[in-house]
């Protein structure tokens, strides 16, 4: 564990613990919904197993934003009842899921961050981060090998499947750049010692991402425009239709247990 | 399991003497109990009316996705979603090692899928029915599931040892499910009105569908009775369906729901309730595909078949391009 950085404040730290929930919880979600639905059996367990681990850190990361918020909220009244522009995900994730390729595509992209960022915070100043970023590094390490794995192999199949390879790079490419895109509450948990920077992380993932396009054949977009808004709770239109979904048992009889 | 009317294109179960020397010693060992292994001398009949079971059974599984994946994306709490997601991965392991234990007998997945697609293999009735509110989650793993565990527990003696080990390994599983799905029950049914209604609903649904999943009295069947000598059938239906109802009305009753059967009685000589037969008709039609969703659940399989054969492709160019240049290589 890292020696405490300067003090941060519990609304900021609340923000930037969101930022992990969120992002997980709604891949999850996303991941979730090809159950029954994927190419081939091994990919419909391989996918649930994903999804559950999604949901299983954004649980964690929930339930620990609530304790810093000091607010009575735990990681239910954090999924499911706040609204959209309450919520702190990357857009990258409410992304839909498109065809498979698709989906592969914007779980590498992610998969990719979120092993370095993990791995960073393994160290972090707060050992409640430190904890969850260990038994969660372990999961998305593995969900990177086969992100990156059906990437090659499905950019360096057919030409119909690095077609759509492509297709999909070209659609998520845009949605990346937000996930290294610093503002005040990154500087906060920085100076904190709890996280790094992420403009840091973005030269490691470059190289990991070169060379898993490389490999697949795929080319890597010219431009660096990035949508952002996502972690700062302006979102896509897809994010309130997730919402609508996952949150209807909780909106529509409030206060029953489950 | 989730297996109903599974033919054997037997038309009289023959006696030992009227067997071949090689069908009385296939027969003997499985009187003695022994397992059949894939590689061992085996009666046509046999192999096919396995294929069929097993093949019918791992397509339960994997229609059975369905149903409840439903509500993996509306799932009440994280928790719930979590257990949810386990159990429906679960049940793809299940299709899998079945798939696995068909494979042994000479047939591979791609034809057994096939021949689900094209109409000409069946899964379990019961996915037909919808999963309507989240009490049915609940309902599907009490109900559904604990109606499976009464046909797989008996088949883990089952004598061919493929089959035999996959039930073994999926039971363990399935008595977890079943567990999940009675405290669901459980919170709804002690939750507020809303919820009980939910509860009792799935109740009224599931019951009778649950009884057809052992499918129609087999007494007098000529299959039935080969398949139990053949120890791929261990139990009559009606008496696994007897077996349900007892184990499953104490538990309705703890849960304050009321079984929709107006003739459900406690029989004391028999030691056993008397309950309605559920309405053969409707489940003749289910078979034919007239069930509220048969048509759902083949579009959605046949659509994500369809939809995945570019991957399934380019995963197969892909590893020959490996092969070939691992071949250049050398």
């Amino acid at each position: 564990m890292t020696e405490p950085g300067d003090k941060i404040a519990n609304d900021v730290f609340f923000d930037w613990l969101l930022r992990r929930g969120d992002t997980a919880l709604v891949l999850g979600h996303r991941v979730s919904e090809w159950c029954g639905h994927s190419p081939v059996l091994e990919e419909d367990i391989a996918l649930a197993n994903i999804a559950l681990d999604l949901i299983g850190q954004a649980r964690l990361w929930l339930s620990l934003a609530g304790e810093v918020e000091g607010k009575g909220r735990g990681e239910n009244e954090l999924a499911y009842l706040r609204d959209a522009w309450d919520f702190r995900n990357l857009l990258l994730a409410e992304q839909p899921n498109g065809d498979f390729g698709q989906t592969m595509m914007r779980q590498f992209l992610i998969d990719a961050y979120q092993s370095q960022l993990l791995k960073a915070l393994a160290t972090s100043a707060d050992n409640r981060v430190a904890e969850i970023a260990v038994k969660a590094g372990k999961e998305v390490d593995y969900h990177l090998d086969r992100s990156a794995d059906l990437v090659i192999r499905l950019g360096d199949g057919t030409s119909e499947s690095r077609q759509r390879m492509q297709a999909a790079l070209e659609s998520l490419w845009p949605y990346s750049g937000e996930m290294f895109k610093g503002d005040a509450v990154d500087q906060a948990v920085v100076a904190a010692k709890i996280a790094p920077s992420p403009e840091g992380l973005r030269t490691e993932w470059l190289s990991t991402v070169d060379a898993v396009f490389t490999e697949a054949t795929l080319s890597k977009p010219e431009t660096d425009f990035a949508h952002t808004g996502g972690l700062t709770g302006r979102h896509t239109e897809h994010l309130g239709h997730i919402l609508a979904d996952m949150q209807f048992l909780q909106r529509a009889y409030p206060g029953a247990t489950w | 399991m989730y297996a109903q009317m599974v033919k054997t294109d037997t038309t009289k179960v023959r006696d030992l003497s009227e067997m071949s020397a090689q069908e009385r010693a296939f027969q003997e060992r499985i009187d003695r109990g022994e397992k059949i292994e894939p590689t061992d001398w085996m009666p046509d009949g046999y192999r096919k009316t396995l294929i069929r079971q097993i093949g019918q059974h791992a397509h339960s599984e994997i229609v059975g996705q369905l149903p409840e994946g439903n509500w993996i994306t509306r799932a009440p709490t994280l928790e719930r979603k979590a257990i949810l997601l386990a159990k429906v991965q679960d049940e793809a392991g299940h299709g899998l090692y079945l798939y696995c234990a068909a494979e042994t007998l000479g047939v591979s997945r791609d034809e057994l899928i096939e021949l689900l697609h094209a109409g000409k293999m069946k899964y379990s009735s019961i996915f037909n029915y919808p999963t309507l509110t989240w009490a049915d989650i609940g309902a599907v793993g009490w109900l559904v599931d604990g109606a499976a565990i009464m046909n797989q527990v008996p088949l883990q003696r089952t004598s061919f040892g493929p089959y035999s080990r996959a039930m073994i390994r999926i039971c363990k599983e399935e008595s977890f499910h079943q567990r999940q799905g009675y405290d669901i029950m459980m919170k709804m049914a002690g939750g507020n009105e809303a919820q009980r209604r939910m509860a009792q609903d799935a109740l009224d649904r599931f019951w009778y569908p649950s009884l057809m999943m052992f499918g129609p009295s087999d007494k007098e069947s000529v299959h039935s009775a080969q398949s139990m000598a053949w120890k791929i059938k261990i139990n009559t239906n009606d008496e696994l369906r007897q077996k349900f109802v007892d184990q499953t009305v104490p538990q309705a009753q703890y849960l304050g729901l009321t079984v929709p059967d107006e003739h459900l009685k406690w029989n004391e000589d028999k030691g056993s309730y008397d309950f309605s037969e559920p309405d053969w008709n409707e489940f003749f039609e289910v078979l034919k595909g007239n069930g509220p969703c048969n048509r759902e659940r083949m579009e959605a399989r046949v659509k994500a078949w369809e939809d995945g054969e570019w991957v399934r492709d380019a995963l197969m160019a892909h590893a020959d391009k490996r092969e070939a240049s691992r071949t250049a290589a050398e």
